[in-house]
């Protein structure tokens, strides 16, 4: 990773005074560059929302040091700080007596914003986060979890902080509503380019929404940190493997797009050509069926038994896929695909109809493994 | 029934409430009633008040907190009105005869459901709601006043109300000790035998008692925080009762 750094954390530890000696985090360094999302993943009690809340100063490290864009967080005022980090927890702590309104202006208001330009702000924010403006006179008991969730997001935006902290913030809705949640919170991400520590202890959320992910060990141990795909590719040791799971294959599919593996020529016949030249590409590929393309332009398929008594390609009628992938799809939309179809590949086509080549079992399998 | 008519007449009486001779009336009873009451558990309000938001807010000396709560409920206010009038007595305090033990047993008997209360209440103030609070910047003063407070209102309330309904019939016993107030009736009405006295006396405690438990009803209400955007409003833990020890 290259950029500058945002979030720094080196050799930091945390001893609870109740915990008679034993470290909830043990020296414990991190670099987060700007504008990237870390997840801090791991199972439960090993020091994740410890780690988080140490950068603004919830907990307070018992040695080391953090720097929030290269200023020592522990000499600057504690209120200061928290006023600058958007910070977002699971059960969202929205104050009951307060609107929907006045929990987002909660922070413009401490900094004392003018009242027109605080309502400016909790109407943008609200449209941002798609959230009703019948629902800003409401209180939060009168919400669903999920509006909830969002109005915690758009009171942590509100007064535009470079660096986010999320604590499982997704983690009490439902999972149709999880996934709503998180797709908005990327798209929102992209546009907004904020440095985000994200907790959480569910590895395919880790996987959707990080950059680089942390696996954290009991004790704040970093067991590996990398981006998503290399952690699925290559774990660095029988814990990441573990915590990972047993669909690593699959998960990295989902990560890898079909621009990012090499397409396979496949057999290839124009409609015009004589029956002989289907029958020769088929040979040469070792299938029983062949596409039909016009002038780079994909028409179907053909195979032995349509082709029986035609004289060329075009009587034979070429019958359409019924699903082939692009550049852009997942491996795993290409699998998908693979499996579903009769001819056992996926057939590559680009902008419209165009067709690139072919992808197969064995090539998407071959990537995995390498 | 005659005895009922006795009192009725009684009542009907100018001099009963305007006063005659060494007899100040029951405008002038109620008076010095009320105002002993409310500047007992006024002065108990502003001592514990503070006190209560802190050990709240910081956790800090709960102990404290629950063994005066404890503590409070085991004494007999009759005994701490023997105890005050002791060391009065024995100090010789100067002032009204009564006037002093009263009041500091008044006093004393205010401080634990204040305390207990308002302890409770903000210390029920939901965790996770504080500490959204203070990891979005709010200072431990803002989170007091803005966040706490609001929400244990109808607590702290309901423990004034607690307070002043026991102090205003706990005051009764300050005519055994010489001082005035309404317990003067029936202290007196059992002395000498005057069994109209006694009875006007007791209607009137008992119903100084009701009114002061509706009053703090209506501030209860007023006190609680809005939850809904609806008309009918949600009253959080008014009618409540005074809480028991948390731990
Ligand atoms: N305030 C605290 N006092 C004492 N121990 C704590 C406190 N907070 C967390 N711990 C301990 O520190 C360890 C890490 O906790 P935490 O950071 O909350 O884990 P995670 O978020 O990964 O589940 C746990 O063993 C937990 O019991
Ligand atoms: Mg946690």
């Amino acid at each position: 990773m290259t950029g500058d750094v945002m979030i720094s954390l080196k050799n930091v530890s945390k001893v609870f005074d109740s915990a008679e000696g034993s470290a909830a985090v043990h020296d414990l360094s991190m670099d987060i560059v700007r504008g990237e999302t870390v997840v801090l993943v791991g199972p439960s009690g090993c020091g994740k929302t410890t780690t988080m809340k140490m950068i603004n100063r919830l907990v307070e490290p018992t040695s080391g040091e953090i720097t929030v864009n290269g200023t020592d967080v522990m000499k600057q005022d504690p209120v200061e700080l928290r006023r600058g980090i958007g910070y977002v927890i699971q059960s969202i702590g929205l104050m009951p007596h307060r609107t929907i309104a006045q929990n987002i202006a909660t922070v413009p208001e401490l900094l004392k914003w003018d009242a027109t330009k605080v309502k400016q702000r909790v109407a943008e924010l609200s449209d941002i986060l798609e959230l009703d403006e019948a629902l800003l006179g409401r209180y939060p008991n009168e919400l669903s979890g999920g509006q909830r969730q969002r109005v915690g997001v758009a009171r942590a935006l509100a007064v535009d902080p470079p660096v986010m902290l999320m604590d499982e913030p997704f983690g009490a809705v439902d999972p149709i509503v999880r996934e709503r949640l998180q797709d908005q919170f990327l798209d929102l991400q992209d546009r907004l380019k904020k440095t985000i520590v994200f907790v959480t202890h569910d590895i395919d959320e880790a996987i959707k929404m990080a950059d680089r992910i942390a696996i954290l060990n009991r004790g704040g141990v970093i067991e590996q940190f990398a981006s998503p795909e290399e952690i699925l590719r290559s774990p660095a040791n029988d814990f990441v493997k573990q915590f990972v799971g047993v669909e690593r294959g699959l998960k990295r599919l989902a990560l890898l797009k079909v621009s990012q593996i090499g397409i396979e020529e496949g057999p290839v016949v124009s409609p015009e050509a004589p029956i002989r030249d289907a029958e020769r590409a088929m040979e040469k590929f070792d299938y029983d069926w062949c596409s039909v393309v016009e002038d780079g332009e994909l028409l179907g398929w053909v195979d032995r038994e349509s082709l029986g008594g035609c004289l060329t390609v075009a009587e034979a009628q070429a019958r359409p896929f019924s699903a082939y992938v692009t550049h852009d799809s997942t491996l795993r939309e290409a699998l998908d695909s693979i499996v579903t179809s009769r001819t056992q590949v996926a057939v590559v086509a680009s902008g419209g109809q165009r067709y690139v080549g072919i992808l197969s079992l064995e090539r998407i399998s071959k990537e995995i493994i390498s | 029934m005659d005895q009922l008519t006795a009192v009725w007449e009684w009542f009907m009486m100018e001099s009963t409430w305007r006063g005659s001779g060494i007899d100040p009336g029951i405008l002038v009873r109620v008076y010095e009633h009320m105002s002993m009451s409310l500047q007992a558990v006024a002065l108990a309000a502003l001592l514990v008040l503070p006190i209560g938001l802190y050990i709240g807010h910081t956790r800090r000396w709960e102990f404290a907190a629950i063994s005066i709560g404890n503590f409070g409920r085991a004494l007999p206010s009759f005994g701490i009105l023997g105890i005050t009038f002791f060391i009065t007595t024995a100090l010789d305090v100067p002032g009204i005869l009564g006037f002093w033990a009263t009041f500091t047993a008044l006093f004393l008997l205010a401080i634990p459901p204040i305390l207990t209360n308002t302890y409770v209440g903000i210390k029920g103030v939901d965790a996770d709601t504080i500490e959204a609070a203070r990891g979005m910047g709010m200072t431990e003063r803002e989170i007091l006043t803005r966040l706490e407070i609001p929400l244990a209102a109808p607590l702290i309330v309901a423990g004034i109300r607690l307070a002043t309904v026991q102090v205003v019939a706990t005051a009764t016993l300050g005519a055994v000790v010489a001082w005035g107030g309404l317990g003067r009736y029936i202290v007196d009405g059992l002395a000498r035998g005057n069994d109209v006295l006694l009875l006007g006396g007791a209607i009137l405690v008992a119903l100084l008692a009701i009114v002061t438990e509706v009053a703090f009803g209506v501030l209860e209400r007023i006190a609680a925080p809005r939850l809904t955007s609806q008309k009918k409003r949600v009253v959080a833990g008014s009618r409540s009762g005074q809480l028991g020890p948390a731990a």
